[in-house]
């Protein structure tokens, strides 16, 4: 063993191997790319509304108490599929409304239950917020959640 | 101390250490909103504790591999830092991109990538000191010796700076964003990291074991060949539901298993070079926390990781307390213990002294290894019942939450015992108690000093 793997055959194994793995990554990567442009993603339209709706996700860190298609803060609820959980997936204006009334009910301020912080959104971020959260959803994501319940 | 230049690491340690510090103290509190969920709710809301908790703990360690590579590079390349006006100036962009970013999030301005929250111009502050970084190291080893430890540190740091690039793009499809996401969140801790850190712990062994250079050096080659061999196609294991192809469940399960062979490699290698090694050297504390490290790692990063990453598995447990066990044991493991390591055995080095206040260092060494095992055991509880509950019963996520309450007290209770263990070891690292300088063993007595002996 010693005499076949010498020092500097295990660094051009370690140099060249890497690169190996580096190209088949990036082949993969390309490939997966446009399957998410054209095929995964492509169900509803990455509109106006939606992209908004991500700088709202973002500038408000919602990632940081939730998870969104199971990656995030574990403290608050999967939004991944929460469309589907309000029933308003393919409705726009009841996501919309139901979005509006939980955002306004927030906080709830009662004791012992965790506190999700009121956001002072406009009428737009909310609507933008909904149609991302619509366009998540439709993602397809090989049938994750398991089940409703995120 | 040879080589003057090496005190620059000095700086960084001293900032590592303070955000080490914020880092524990935000994640106790974080803790604590999960037991009293009303605590700070107003003021101070859990998203802003956990962005400070995570933030403050990616900058430490990266101020710790700074620091560790400012250490190691003059004795490795037998030659002073290129520049350590350089050095500092990184740092202070560094510090001051850090305190705007800290004092910004408390005003509620910040990014919403998860972990990638820094504002913008702190992102490129990020990037401008990571280029004055490898400029300054570069130069100086190019001038010098060249040796695998070197070579593979800056491999690591060229890489893990490059995928930064990855930290600027946010495409507003949000699959993509999430696919190039992973390019820093994964290659990063799965990959580059894993670099710097095998080069961190084959410098230590050097020092500590005295086993020759040529021996360890090859284990290096071996142990960075596996981790980016497993690594980089392992990436697949967190395309599994975000809208990517369904050959990343084959693809992400093969690697991503196999990934736990790097940390199997570095955990052997330590005790190996400790039971080869015949030189007494008298920083057991550094020894300690070199074992520990490559032994938690392989626990927290190598079983826990493998525990879920299969995608038969992760479609139930994908996003629950799992994850979490999986991501404390695994950071402290591979990261925080290895910064500590070398932070262990420089110290007394950049102080000039004899190593110092072994027993209260060790103590911290199971205050916080105790305490996170526990908290790692906890969280994996709660994950399996949760998993359970949710995700096969279909369970609703609040309600199975409030049924978890007793694991999120005991895993409190366990981040009581590693803010302990972590400002022990602050106070253990900065305050000499004489009584405890001790010197090396009478068999095989090596020197403290850290310059290279001969035969390494």
């Amino acid at each position: 063993m010693a005499e076949i793997l010498t020092k500097s055959r295990a660094r051009n194994i370690f140099y060249g191997g890497t690169i190996f793995f580096v190209v088949i990554f990036v082949v993969l990567t390309v490939q997966s790319h446009r399957y998410i442009v054209n095929v995964s993603t492509a169900g509803m339209p990455l509109t106006e509304s939606v992209i908004h709706g991500k700088e709202v996700w973002e500038r408000n860190s919602c990632i940081n108490c939730h998870t969104l298609h199971g990656e995030g803060a574990y403290f608050a609820p999967e939004l991944g599929n929460v469309m589907t959980r309000w029933g308003v997936q393919d409705d726009p204006e009841a996501a919309y409304e139901v979005m509006d009334g939980w955002i306004e009910a927030q906080p709830s301020g009662i004791e012992g239950r965790r506190q999700m912080p009121y956001f002072e959104l406009t009428e737009e971020d909310k609507r933008g917020l909904a149609e991302f959260l619509r366009w998540a959803n439709q993602t397809r994501r090989q049938d994750w959640p398991p089940h409703e319940a995120g | 101390m040879k080589y003057q230049s090496q005190k620059v690491a000095y700086a960084y340690f001293v900032c590592a250490m303070g955000l080490f510090a914020i880092q524990v103290l935000g994640g106790l509190t974080a803790g604590w909103v999960y037991v009293q969920p009303n605590f700070l709710s107003e003021v101070f809301p859990f998203h802003i504790i956990r962005m400070l908790h995570t933030n403050a703990l990616i900058v430490w360690l990266l101020l710790g591999f700074f620091g560790a590579t400012y250490f190691l590079i003059p004795e490795e390349s037998e030659r002073e830092i290129w520049s350590t006006k350089l050095a500092y100036l990184q740092l202070a962009i560094l510090v001051v991109g850090t305190l705007g970013a800290v004092i910004g999030y408390g005003f509620k301005i910040h990014g919403g990538r998860e972990f990638l929250e820094q504002p913008l111009w702190v992102r490129l502050g990020i990037l401008v000191a990571a280029v004055i970084f490898l400029i300054n190291v570069s130069m100086t080893v190019l001038a010098g010796r060249k040796t695998a430890i070197t070579g593979v540190l800056l491999t690591g740091l060229w890489l893990l700076s490059l995928l930064w690039i990855f930290a600027l793009i946010n495409p507003s499809n949000l699959s993509l964003d999430k696919m190039y996401w992973w390019f820093v969140i994964h290659l990063w801790v799965e990959g580059t990291w894993e670099l710097v850190m095998a080069a961190v712990l084959a410098f230590i062994l050097l020092k500590l074991t005295g086993v020759d250079r040529e021996v360890i050096e090859k284990w290096l080659y071996v142990i960075v060949a596996t981790a980016l061999f497993t690594g980089i196609l392992g990436t697949g294991h967190h395309f599994y539901w975000i809208g990517t192809p369904g050959y990343w469940q084959w693809i992400g399960s093969i690697f991503g298993a196999l990934e736990i062979t790097p940390f199997f490699l570095m955990m052997s290698f330590a005790f190996v070079m400790v039971w080869k090694g015949r030189r007494n050297h008298p920083n057991k504390a550094a020894l300690l926390w070199s074992l520990g490290s490559a032994t938690i790692a392989f626990f927290g990063a190598g079983v826990w990781g493998v525990l879920h990453n299969m995608h038969g598995v992760n479609y139930y447990s994908h996003g629950t307390q799992i994850t979490a066990a999986h991501g404390h044991l695994a950071f402290y493991g591979a990261y925080v213990a290895i910064n500590l390591a070398i932070i262990t055995y420089a110290m007394p080095i950049l102080r000039n002294r004899e190593p110092y206040n072994q027993v209260l260092n060790m103590a911290s060494f199971w205050l916080m290894t105790g305490g996170m095992a526990f908290m790692t055991f906890t969280l994996t509880f709660a994950g399996t019942i949760q998993t359970h509950m949710q995700r096969v019963l279909g369970e609703y996520y609040m309600v199975v939450q409030d049924d978890l309450a007793l694991f999120y007290v005991m895993r409190w209770v366990s981040g009581i015992f590693v803010v302990a263990g972590a400002l022990l070891f602050i106070y253990a690292t900065f305050v000499v108690r004489k009584r405890e300088v001790i010197s090396a063993g009478p068999a095989n007595p090596a020197p403290t000093v850290s310059q290279p002996l001969p035969g390494e």
